[in-house]
């Protein structure tokens, strides 16, 4: 969706809830009442930040930040798995190449399965004013990096150390409604969810969300249990933008849902192991991201995992497109090394060298030639799943954009039962 | 040893004495320590988490909110009586599977019992959502035994394990067995033989020494098992997570998506202390009707 994003500016009811913070957070740190001085630091922190950084935005003092701009000479990176190229040996040519060119050595660790149990994690720590151990972490729009952000959690990010996004990043994929300005994050991988089907066993292609309501497929139809990848195709399907629906419109959304769910034809709400569901057959037709999609189906000399039968259909009704953003944690002890390594991903060789290997969309078009012409994989380079076209984009939706905390649980509610 | 003894009384007499008094509490020391400090304080903490009102990006406020505990206990009344019907059927099960095991092992072990009992304990060594994971895989739909089944239409295709009450139920049998068997086998294995030689001198037939001595003396045991099994199998949620489907979700699984992906964290906590205090309430009375009771006659 190339829609542009109301230019919306700092909701009022956002920075009460921020300043309130202060005060009540206090409490959910008195372990016992033992840590005062811990919640005291907490209140620093938060406090801090929440003025510097969000009601006077135009006076970040970035040299406070950044200091000299000089890296520290260490990166520790916290990512999710399978989310970087790797060769043979295990190690990611791409990392080295960094640690080659700049002399930073990089901790990379894949410790984060879900955005909410991983901030559910490095929350308390920020929260008691300590850095996290992770100098950058990816997390995804739609609900984990919206609330690193309105937590004031996120470092600012000083643009002038960014040239090569300024320059190569795909223009639609900047200043996106979750962070206008991109004032925190640059995405790190966007992605689509739509169908994922069994060729070998479902003859006439799917076409649309309608499909996995098909009583045919009656038990055999996966779904995603969260609050993002079920909702938004669902009021896709209606014709809706899911940013747009109206809290009736979500109910009637999930109605269309719980009917399936009640008449059977739902075999399973699925985290990320749908694919498994998918690839032993437990289900024929389920919702799906279109990187896994793309890996399943690739053989297994390829890096894939050899079912060929495995195909991703981007709905008629406009798949949803998230992204995963990198973002530097409040209090990272390396943030020049962070945003340096963010500009270093921005460069259409290290970008098509992720891109030939993760097997998302990358957010650096240009990356495009380099997969086609240096590393010679047209398969890749020719996949509407990795480099999609205008065209593929053009009915896609984004997730759904929470402006306060009460629309978000407001949502859940709807959607929670849905799918537990 | 007796010299030194000797040696330190009479050097400091009063103190030894007052040694002998605290010894006692100094005993329990560690443990009530440890009692506290990792027990009391985060169950006073959740308590009051309990009570707060808010989120994660307003804050949470103390509002001493008791009416949550009916909300929560409303809206996820269905997966709370879900869990406890899942953890009883579970539960009895392993009673049914393990009696005969560990009967088995006790009386007829032989010189092999330890091997025996080392077996039951060997899955222990692989982690149990490994284990379910691969039950995951074992029992797909067409995966090594329903796939093979179907082809050789033994099963109709439409058949399927997992996703299913039965998958779940089973999973927390299978992963909670051995709580189940050992304390069994610890309390068969105490019987005296001879009390049943007796009971076959007496003219009881077989049926008769099991019925009443063995089962009997082995009470204590099935107290044990009850317990050391219920408990946990009603908190559990990895089983319903991997094996079940739409409609097998239990109030585990609720507590972790409040927590962990809605940081809702008093509902969260609410939920759990009301989990704890059914539980409570429910081995206390089960401890008076049945525990207390056969313990004393066990002795």
């Amino acid at each position: 969706m190339s829609e542009k994003p109301e230019g919306r500016s700092i909701d009022p009811a956002l920075l009460r809830g921020l300043t309130q913070r202060r005060i009540s957070r206090r409490d959910m740190l008195k372990y016992g009442g033992g840590a005062v001085g811990l919640s005291i630091l907490a209140a620093c922190g938060v406090s801090g930040t929440a003025t510097g950084n969000r009601s006077t935005p135009s006076v970040t003092n970035f040299s406070k930040i950044y200091d000299d701009g000089k890296p520290a000479g260490v990166l520790n990176f916290a990512n999710w798995e399978d989310y970087i190229d790797v060769d043979s040996k295990g190690n990611s040519p791409s990392l080295r190449q960094f640690t080659k060119d700049t002399g930073i050595k990089v901790n990379y660790k894949t410790v984060i399965n879900d955005n909410d149990p991983f901030l559910a994690k490095i929350i308390p720590v920020l929260q008691a004013g300590q850095d996290t151990g992770y100098d950058l972490v990816v997390l995804t729009n739609g609900g984990g990096i919206e609330r690193l952000i309105r937590l004031g959690y996120a470092t600012p990010l000083d643009h002038k150390y960014l040239p090569n996004w300024e320059k190569n990043a795909d223009p639609k994929t900047k200043d996106p409604v979750y962070d206008p300005g991109n004032k925190y994050t640059v995405p790190w991988q966007s992605g689509f969810t739509g169908i994922g089907y069994n060729s070998k066993l479902i003859k006439t292609p799917p076409t649309g969300f309608k499909d996995l309501l098909n009583p045919a497929y009656k038990g055999k139809v996966g779904m995603f249990a969260n609050n993002q990848d079920l909702p938004c195709p669902a009021l896709a399907s209606m014709g809706l933008d899911p940013n747009k629906a109206t809290p009736d419109q979500w109910k009637q959304a999930a109605d269309l849902v719980n009917k399936a769910r009640g008449d059977g034809i739902i075999r399973k709400f699925y985290d990320q192991s749908y694919i498994n569901a998918l690839e032993n057959g437990d289900t024929i037709i389920t919702q799906a991201w279109s990187g896994d999609i793309y890996i399943a189906s690739q053989p297994k000399s390829g890096g894939g995992d050899g079912y060929p039968e495995m195909k991703f259909v981007f709905p008629q009704e406009g798949p949803i497109y998230w992204h995963d953003n990198i973002a530097i944690p409040l209090h990272a002890q390396h943030p020049v090394d962070a945003i340096t390594y963010m500009n270093y991903v921005y460069r259409p060789d290290v970008a098509g060298m992720m891109a030939d290997f993760i097997w998302y969309v990358t957010p650096v078009p240009s990356a495009k030639d380099y997969v086609l012409t240096t590393l010679k994989d047209s398969t890749v380079a020719n996949s509407p799943l990795i480099f999609p076209t205008t065209e593929d984009l053009a009915h896609a939706w984004q997730y759904k954009f929470f402006k306060t905390p009460q629309e978000e649980d407001d949502w859940n509610a709807v959607w929670q039962p849905v799918y537990t | 040893m007796e010299r030194r003894v000797a040696a330190g009384v009479h050097v400091g007499k009063p103190r030894t004495r007052l040694g002998k008094r605290l010894a006692p509490y100094l005993l329990v020391l560690p443990g009530g320590l440890w009692l506290l400090i990792f027990f009391l304080v985060p169950i006073g903490f959740m308590a009051s988490v309990s009570l707060q009102t808010g989120n994660l990006e307003e804050g949470f406020r103390q509002t001493w909110h008791f009416h949550r505990y009916i909300e929560v206990f409303q809206q996820y009344r269905p997966e709370f009586i879900r869990s406890f019907v899942y953890g009883s059927i579970a539960t009895g099960i392993t009673l049914a599977a393990g009696y005969p095991l560990a009967y088995w092992i006790a009386f007829h072990g032989g010189r092999h019992k330890t091997t025996f009992l080392f077996l039951l304990l060997l899955p222990f060594f692989v982690s149990f959502v490994i284990r379910t994971l691969a039950w995951q895989f074992i029992l797909a739909d067409d995966g090594i035994v329903l796939g093979a089944l179907k082809r050789w239409h033994l099963l109709p295709h439409s058949f399927h394990v997992l996703a299913t009450q039965t998958a779940v139920i089973s999973g927390i049998a299978y992963n909670f067995l051995p709580f189940m068997a050992l304390p069994l086998y610890v309390a068969i294995e105490r019987i005296d033989r001879r009390v049943v030689e007796a009971a076959s001198d007496l003219y009881a037939n077989k049926r008769d020494v099991f019925l009443r001595v063995i089962f009997p003396l082995s009470i204590p045991g099935v107290f044990a098992g009850i317990l050391l099994t219920f408990v946990p199998a009603v908190g559990d949620y990895v089983n319903a997570s991997i094996l079940g489907g739409t409609n097998t979700t239990m109030i585990g699984n609720i507590i972790q998506l409040e927590f962990l992906q809605n940081f809702h964290y008093p509902a969260a906590a609410a939920l759990s202390f009301i989990l704890m205090g059914i539980l409570l309430v429910g081995i206390f009375i089960y401890a008076r009707v049945l525990g207390a009771r056969s313990i004393e006659e066990y002795v």
